[in-house]
């Protein structure tokens, strides 16, 4: 949990809206777990637009002390992340939140992303392959060119099978359904809120379990503002709201509780 | 003083300690409730101890679930929340929450918040027996709970009774929390003190809104919410100033500070502490950015004691 000013070795437009920032942060670097996320400060210099942006850790090379982030355009502040340049500073607080935890044993493991979800997913992927852990990889985009990092996540020893809206790459349609296609035994997710909720049914309804992760609005992202609130299930099955920047972004699938 | 009156001063020697409704606060920086959590969530960033007061988040009686999110919206050099006053209850917070802020040198203010007259009462009457408590601040005007709240704030006469309540209740220092969303901030002032109370902070969010243009839809999960941030600044040093000028009590400023020279304005204005707020989101050593800010300008300035700075825009 730090405050660090970072400096960017690199930004690059992967598509045009979709960008990898890649930032020296040796200390981040050695902290970080997969799934959870930077609170980066995009307009340090200036009160509009406010907030910080959270932004999950997409890649860590602990070797070389470097951190990268996969964001898309969406708004006012990721349009100024994307407007800086390599060699300048950005303002980052993190590692935060609670990531993905390892897998239970030596069953089979699934991980399934919708989109942009595959930036936290990427980190996991890493780490599974690093420890000899070979994932079958459910990679959903609206179109094939949004399809990103598979030759990379193949490199990484994981086994690729893209799914697309339009037809344009693998199988045509939601990757859920292709997902539940085939058997696992712990699945890991992220991507709209609408493709998590399909994904935890598929779990419930398998009996397997699985973790995925969460995205919300946040103020302070270290648990005090109580702004970005997820309704979730105890063990006594009561409900209540948790904090997705401290209990979350990661949660066990069966825990939230969809409206 | 006049700005040009400044001479040399011993910059280990600042007197930087404040008293607000007997409370002795080592330096006039604060933490507005709400934004602040517990104090526990930020420890990791900051020293505790180098706090003026640490005012907690809103305590209610019973838990609070809190409003279906969303909660928060980015608007305009500002946010707009309507979180509902989600905290554990009154019980749990002194069981579990208070105890861990025993070992730090700092006075602990409890905001609190009910739904009828009696529920102050009783909250005060309930933190009065905690030695870990420095005083309470009540909370007469939070925008985002549908009973209560909002309308103890409004009128004058209401919030003259719940400061009654809390004050015949407990032997702890008072602080009232005035809403903005208010005819006349200074008639509501002017009662709660003759009610008895032995401070005021202010301000309390402006009450907004947000529509997303997309859906054609309120943003918010609660539809309406509190606004805050720098771009209430200005209507909270104003209502500062004119209550300073009304009522002689001592006032807690706040409303959108990010920098000391923020803190500074509201101290000109009539504010005897100031309470750092939606900043600490952004930066979570704001307080501490605060503090040495205000050191800094009292340093060029010749201004040995802060308590020179209170009121000084009133000349």
């Amino acid at each position: 949990m730090l405050i660090t000013d970072a400096r960017i070795i690199k930004q690059e437009e992967i598509l045009p809206g979709f960008h990898r920032l890649t930032l020296a942060a040796g200390e981040v670097a050695a902290k970080a777990r997969p799934g959870q996320f930077l609170h980066v400060h995009c307009a340090a210099d200036r009160l509009d637009p406010f907030l910080r942006r959270p932004i999950s850790i997409h890649a860590v090379d602990r070797q070389r002390g470097e951190v990268a982030l996969f964001y898309r355009v969406v708004g006012r502040g990721t349009a100024l992340l994307a407007a800086k340049e390599k060699g300048d500073q950005l303002n980052i607080l993190g590692p935060l939140g609670r990531g993905f935890t390892m897998p239970p044993g030596k069953g089979k493991v699934a991980v399934v992303a919708g989109g942009i979800g595959i930036a936290p997913l990427y980190f996991l992927l890493q780490e599974l392959g690093a420890n000899k852990i070979s994932a079958d990889v459910f990679l959903g985009a609206a179109t094939g060119q949004q399809l990103f990092f598979g030759s990379e996540i193949t490199g990484l020893g994981h086994n690729v099978f893209p799914a697309t809206d339009d037809g344009t790459a693998g199988y045509q349609g939601n990757v859920v359904s292709l997902f539940a296609r085939g058997p696992s035994d712990f699945v890991y997710g992220c991507g709209p809120a609408a493709m998590l909720q399909s994904l935890c049914r598929v779990i419930e309804k398998h009996k397997i379990r699985g973790e995925i992760s969460l995205e919300e609005r946040m103020g302070c992202g270290v648990g005090a503002c109580l702004s970005c609130a997820c309704k979730t299930r105890g063990q006594e099955g009561n409900c209540r709201y948790s904090r997705v920047c401290v209990e979350g972004p990661v949660f066990p699938s069966g825990e939230v509780v969809w409206s | 003083m006049t700005p040009a009156a400044g001479g040399m001063v011993n910059e280990t020697k600042l007197k930087l300690a404040v008293h607000i409704g007997g409370i002795t606060m080592k330096n006039p920086v604060a933490t507005a409730s709400g934004t602040f959590g517990f104090g526990a969530e930020y420890a990791p960033y900051i020293d505790l101890n180098q706090l003026g007061a640490l005012v907690v988040k809103g305590i209610t009686l019973q838990p609070r679930a809190g409003n279906a999110p969303p909660r928060l919206v980015e608007t305009t050099a500002g946010i707009l929340n309507a979180i509902g006053l989600q905290n554990p209850g009154v019980e749990e917070f002194v069981d579990k929450l208070l105890p861990g802020l025993a070992g730090y040198d700092l006075p602990v203010i409890v905001n609190i918040a009910g739904d009828t007259v009696q529920d102050y009462g009783r909250l005060a009457a309930r933190l009065g027996q905690e030695k870990g408590v420095a005083g309470l601040e009540v909370n007469i005007s939070c925008p985002n709970v549908k009973k209560g709240g909002l309308q103890f704030g409004s009128g004058p006469d209401m919030a003259a009774e719940v400061t009654r309540a809390v004050k015949s209740a407990t032997d702890k220092p008072v602080i009232v929390k005035l809403s903005p969303n208010v005819t006349s901030i200074v008639a509501v002032a002017e009662k709660v003190a003759g009610a008895g109370a032995d401070a005021l902070s202010m301000i309390n969010t402006l009450l907004g809104m947000a529509i997303d243009i997309k859906t054609r839809l309120p943003i918010l999960g609660n539809v309406v919410g509190g606004l805050s941030g720098p771009a209430v600044r200005p209507v909270a040093v104003r209502a500062v100033w004119q209550v300073y000028q009304a009522v002689g009590l001592p006032i807690i400023g706040m409303g959108g500070i990010v920098t000391a020279a923020d803190a500074i304005e509201f101290i000109l204005a009539g504010a005897g502490a100031v309470a750092i707020g939606a900043a600490n989101f952004v930066n979570p050593r704001a307080t501490m950015d605060v503090l040495a800010g205000i050191k800094q300008y009292m340093i060029e300035n010749g201004v040995q004691d802060i308590n020179e700075l209170i009121g000084a825009a009133h000349s």
